[in-house]
């Protein structure tokens, strides 16, 4: 327990660069997970999460770099005994399509070692049991999808790796599949999960990972991201009817003022410059009846760091 | 031991849903019933047992149908799985990419032991129940393991095709034409040349070796010299052992031509990236 940090270090990517045909896809990677951690790798179609993946699993090698995941080199055949505690669903899972759903899961326990029993209680954890029997060729996306997480779910892995996880599932769909992450999370499994939006995954990721082009440009918690991009805070003040424009006059020209109508006006401002002028506002008398602050959205945020302005 | 059995039967399986297995034995068992039926008709006036006769004509049907039916099995296996992304889930388990090939190579050679010996097998099991002599069954057992082989030799050509294409289609025509060279352009070639030759340059060493090296050439070979009553039928008595030929030497071929395509695949994947 001496050095615990290091110890609990799930995986550890160290100037990880990979290059397909010498266009790279990846651009000196570097970032630790540590046990029990949720990671959400963000970023729009083609930044790299699937690559950086796939890199992680073992089913490619990095150009330069050093990658270790559960303490050992991932990369080929060269370690199979650490896949055993892992688990993985990648963007639209393909299976074996003509084998019934009870099949494929059967198949793959048995490369984990598990019987049947195990595969049956999946199944039905995952509202799959009525349909154990059909061919996996008829089953819709949502099914194939819980199918999958229920492959993942083999063997309570210590390391779950989710591509997209749920794109093409319907809200309740989407509801009950991070229900059940949270379960395996509450066991103390790590995962890492791609997405899209920053939304779905915000109340769950201990920390983000902003990919953009193959490039990390942001990481952290979402309030060390938000201190990161700086973004300018929103106040609405509500005034008493007609002075709107009044005490907008008021406020000088340094501040930008939005949305003016009779009662109301927004205005922006950096967050250092926020307190100042609150004071300043609340000072300028009856006329001023609220002061709503709205932090930056998750969306622009998002926007932010997508549109590389932290540079 | 235990994953590459789990990835054999689960060839076999498949092999076993899709009717591929029943179709096989269903082919090969009626053709062999209907080679027993002709009788001794290709033996002519020479003095045979029936199973000799039918090694000799199912030998030399089998050269084009083995490895027929070896590439159907074997080309989608590896290319198929890529492009449908199954290969890249696989390898997230508990899997070396070697014991996916071994597994996959096991099972399909089970597929063809099933449909051999079903099917050749069971045609000898009726044409006894109907009253023929099992005299020369030696022969035929020996026509059916080798069979086996010349099946193992092409599954294990498909692989290498399999793992080298990069798309199904590829694949497909590829192994069209792997077939049509080796079983035959290459004899046609060779007997082209020797037609051609009649100042006799090429030594009779060299027609030999180069009978020797074609998978399919040594599994004639083998089955035409490795018993007296097939050779003697056959009309070529004598003719494997003086150009040097025996059956350990042509076994041996053959499962070279096993191992080197096997050996190629496994290097190919393992540097392959999903």
């Amino acid at each position: 327990m001496i050095d615990s940090t290091k110890d609990n270090n799930v995986i550890s990517l160290e100037n990880v660069t990979k290059k397909y045909a010498n266009e790279s896809v990846l651009r000196d990677i570097n970032f630790n997970v540590q046990s029990g951690e949720c990671i959400v790798l963000v970023g729009h179609n083609g930044a790299g999460k699937t690559s950086l993946m796939k890199l992680m699993l073992g089913l490619t090698k990095p150009t330069t770099g050093k990658i270790e995941v559960l303490g050992q080199d991932p990369a080929f055949s060269a370690a199979t005994a650490q896949n055993l505690a892992l688990g993985y669903l990648p963007e639209s899972v393909a299976f074996y399509e003509a084998m019934t759903g009870i099949e494929v899961l059967t198949f793959y326990a048995q490369l984990k070692g598990l019987g049947k029993f195990e595969c049956e209680k999946l199944l039905n954890l995952v509202g799959l049991s009525d349909a154990s029997n059909r061919r996996v060729g008829t089953y819709s996306k949502g099914m194939r999808q819980r199918l999958g997480l229920a492959q993942a779910m083999l063997g309570n892995p210590q390391l779950l790796f989710l591509d997209e996880p749920t794109t093409g599932l319907d809200p309740i769909l989407r509801q009950h599949f991070y229900e059940l992450i949270d379960d395996l999370q509450k066991d103390g499994a790590t995962s890492i999960i791609s997405s899209h939006s920053l939304h779905e995954v915000e109340a769950r990721a201990s920390r983000f990972v902003i990919l953009k082009n193959g490039v990390i440009v942001a990481m952290g918690s979402l309030e060390q991201l938000y201190q990161q991009a700086r973004l300018p805070v929103q106040l609405k003040i509500s005034v008493a009817e007609g002075q709107a424009s009044h005490i907008a006059d008021c406020l000088g020209s340094g501040v930008n003022i939005m949305h003016v109508n009779s009662k109301s006006f927004h205005l922006s401002c950096v967050t250092g410059e926020k307190m100042p002028l609150i004071r300043h506002i609340s000072n300028l008398g009856d006329e001023v009846q609220d002061i709503q602050i709205m932090p930056p959205r998750l969306d622009e945020l998002y926007t932010f760091f997508m549109n590389g302005a932290n540079t | 031991m235990k994953m590459i059995w789990v990835l054999a039967l689960k060839e076999l399986r498949d092999g076993l849903r899709n009717r591929w297995i029943g179709a096989a034995i269903i082919l090969l068992g009626t053709l062999a019933f209907a080679l027993s039926l002709l009788g001794s008709a290709p033996g002519g006036s020479v003095r045979a047992s029936d199973l000799d006769i039918m090694v000799i004509s199912l030998s030399s049907l089998s050269v084009y149908l083995i490895p027929l039916i070896a590439l159907m099995l074997s080309f989608d296996a590896l290319v198929g799985e890529f492009e449908r992304g199954t290969m890249m889930l696989l390898l997230t388990y508990p899997v070396a990419r070697w014991q996916v090939i071994t597994g996959k190579f096991l099972g399909h050679v089970l597929i063809l032991f099933i449909a051999i010996f079903g099917g050749y097998g069971g045609a000898v099991f009726i044409m006894i129940l109907l009253g023929g002599s099992l005299d020369g069954w030696q022969a035929y057992l020996a026509m059916m393991m080798s069979s086996l082989l010349l099946g193992s030799v092409f599954i294990a050509l498909g692989y290498c095709l399999s793992v080298l294409v990069k798309e199904r289609a590829t694949a497909v025509g590829s192994a069209i034409g792997l077939w049509l060279v080796f079983v035959v352009l290459y004899d046609l070639v060779l007997f082209g040349a020797l037609l051609l030759d009649e100042s006799q340059k090429m030594s009779q060493q060299l027609f030999a070796t180069l009978m020797l090296i074609s998978p399919t050439d040594s599994y004639r070979i083998l089955n035409l010299s490795l018993f007296e009553g097939v050779s003697d039928a056959a009309g070529i008595a004598g003719i494997a052992s003086e150009a040097g030929m025996s059956s350990l030497l042509l076994t041996g071929v053959m499962l070279l031509w096993v191992i080197i395509p096997l050996a190629v695949t496994l290097f190919l994947f393992q540097r392959r990236e999903i």
